[in-house]
């Protein structure tokens, strides 16, 4: 999409406007350097998926507290169309349909509010970090510290917050459905067969399903819009190129727009396709935590 | 790439956003959704019913129509048999009333026939007496001979 200019005051050189991009404006006031700190938030990815969720909830009340049955506006039929999808993805998948009544909910929420993460996606990459830039210089800080990353859905911690939050879920309704007997049975019992020398090699493929399962979850969503963002932003970076003043900047700025246009259209397919999977992935492990193997 | 608290807190924020909508917002739109789906499936019921009332109708009004029609050509049947009937009473009521006329006239024809004749009579009668005495003026007396004329006269 179309950038401010890439090339700062600061001359940043593209590898560094990459690398600033893609850091999280976090609690510490610094990169993360260990893999996994718990004493730090990120607090532009928690904003953005704040706002995001509440914005999601907000319009959805809005609806259902003026839902009419008789003829409905735009936005309710739009709505509706949404409704309706998922509430037949939730009844075909899951057959419990007490389930259904907390599962089908979840899924509509997981799908609009991941289609919104993702669909920051589509705001120009230096609209809101130059915003962020503006208002942190102004309180006097150093812009070169001043980090932004508006898709919440490209942090690995977003969407394994999701992914690990579906697994409670499963664990939960595994509980639920087969009882905590039934659950220790079929984790020790299957794949292999109830057998106690097979036991050990049950329980470890069980394990590994599970952490494969909720990894690939969160990892095909966050991989997916990551590549996407890191995509907008080298095509912001031939833009950069117009300082060059030459034909070869003009003709590098003329590339980022086809090539933004070109990419932000492909993107709307992206960010719809992967709140789809991810929610038709949520419902579908949640409806194997109901089948018994 | 690096995880940090971020994820449990995006966790619970999934949790509550999920538990909200659960809670207000599913219901309300599932229940104007089966709502609507009940109206319209009611107003296709009640198409059909209005659908079959009105064949039901129309059969009934072509019904009507047709016993109309006969009743009707009936009475034109009717109308136009009393009519003939009127026209030939009338005709022999005036068949009779012409009758009674003509013998009427015949009557008095006759009778004025008779009156004419009768003075004829006494007309010639007279001349006869008349030319008696004009031819006999001394030898018939008409008191003596009136006898003998009244018997001429009737033999006119």
């Amino acid at each position: 999409m179309a950038t401010e200019e890439a090339i700062t005051e600061h001359a940043l050189t593209p590898g560094e406007y990459i690398i600033h991009h893609l850091t999280h404006l976090n609690s510490a006031g610094e990169k993360q350097t260990a893999i996994l700190d718990l004493t730090v938030f990120n607090l532009d990815t928690l904003f953005y998926s704040l706002t995001l969720g509440l914005l999601t909830v907000f319009l959805l009340a809005r609806v259902a507290r003026r839902a009419t049955s008789g003829v409905p506006g735009r936005f309710q039929a739009a709505v509706e169309i949404v409704v309706e999808m998922v509430a037949d993805q939730a009844k075909g998948i899951i057959q419990h349909a007490n389930s259904c009544l907390f599962v089908a909910p979840l899924a509509l929420t997981v799908f609009i509010w991941i289609f919104l993460m993702n669909a920051m996606d589509l705001l120009p990459v230096d609209l809101l970090p130059k915003i962020w830039e503006g208002i942190y210089t102004t309180a006097g800080g150093d812009p070169r510290n001043a980090y932004q990353r508006v898709v919440a859905t490209a942090d690995l911690n977003g969407t394994l917050g999701l992914s690990i939050g579906v697994l409670l879920l499963c664990f939960w309704y595994n509980v639920k459905i087969k009882g905590l007997g039934g659950w220790a049975h079929e984790l020790i019992s299957a794949p292999f067969g109830a057998h106690w020398a097979l036991a050990p090699f049950n329980l470890a493929m069980q394990i590994i399903e599970f952490i494969s399962k909720t990894l690939s979850h969160g990892m095909r969503l966050f991989g997916n819009m990551y590549a996407g963002e890191l995509i907008f932003m080298l095509i912001a970076l031939m833009g950069s190129a117009w300082a060059l003043d030459s034909a070869l900047g003009w003709g590098l700025w003329i590339g980022q727009v086809l090539a933004g246009t070109v990419w932000a259209i492909f993107h709307i397919l992206i960010i719809t396709l992967q709140a789809f999977v991810f929610m038709m992935l949520t419902l579908i492990y949640i409806g194997q935590a109901h089948e018994s193997h | 790439m690096n995880l940090n608290s971020t994820l449990i807190a995006q966790l619970v924020v999934f949790l509550i956003l999920a538990w909200f909508t659960m809670r207000f917002v599913w219901p309300p739109i599932m229940k104007a959704l089966d709502e609507r789906a009940k109206k319209i499936a009611d107003g296709l019921a009640a198409a059909d019913r209005g659908k079959q009332e009105l064949e039901l109708a129309s059969k009934r009004s072509a019904e009507a129509l047709r016993t109309g029609k006969e009743k009707s050509a009936e009475l034109l049947a009717q109308t136009e048999k009393r009519a003939a009937q009127i026209i030939e009473e009338a005709k022999a009521q005036a068949k009779v009333e012409a009758d009674r006329v003509i013998v009427g006239a015949k009557a008095e024809i006759e009778q004025e026939t008779l009156r004419a004749r009768e003075s004829l009579r006494d007309h010639v009668a007279a001349l006869a007496v008349a030319g008696a005495e004009k031819i006999l003026r001394r030898e018939i007396d008409a008191r003596a001979h009136a006898e003998l004329l009244s018997a001429l006269k009737q033999d006119l």
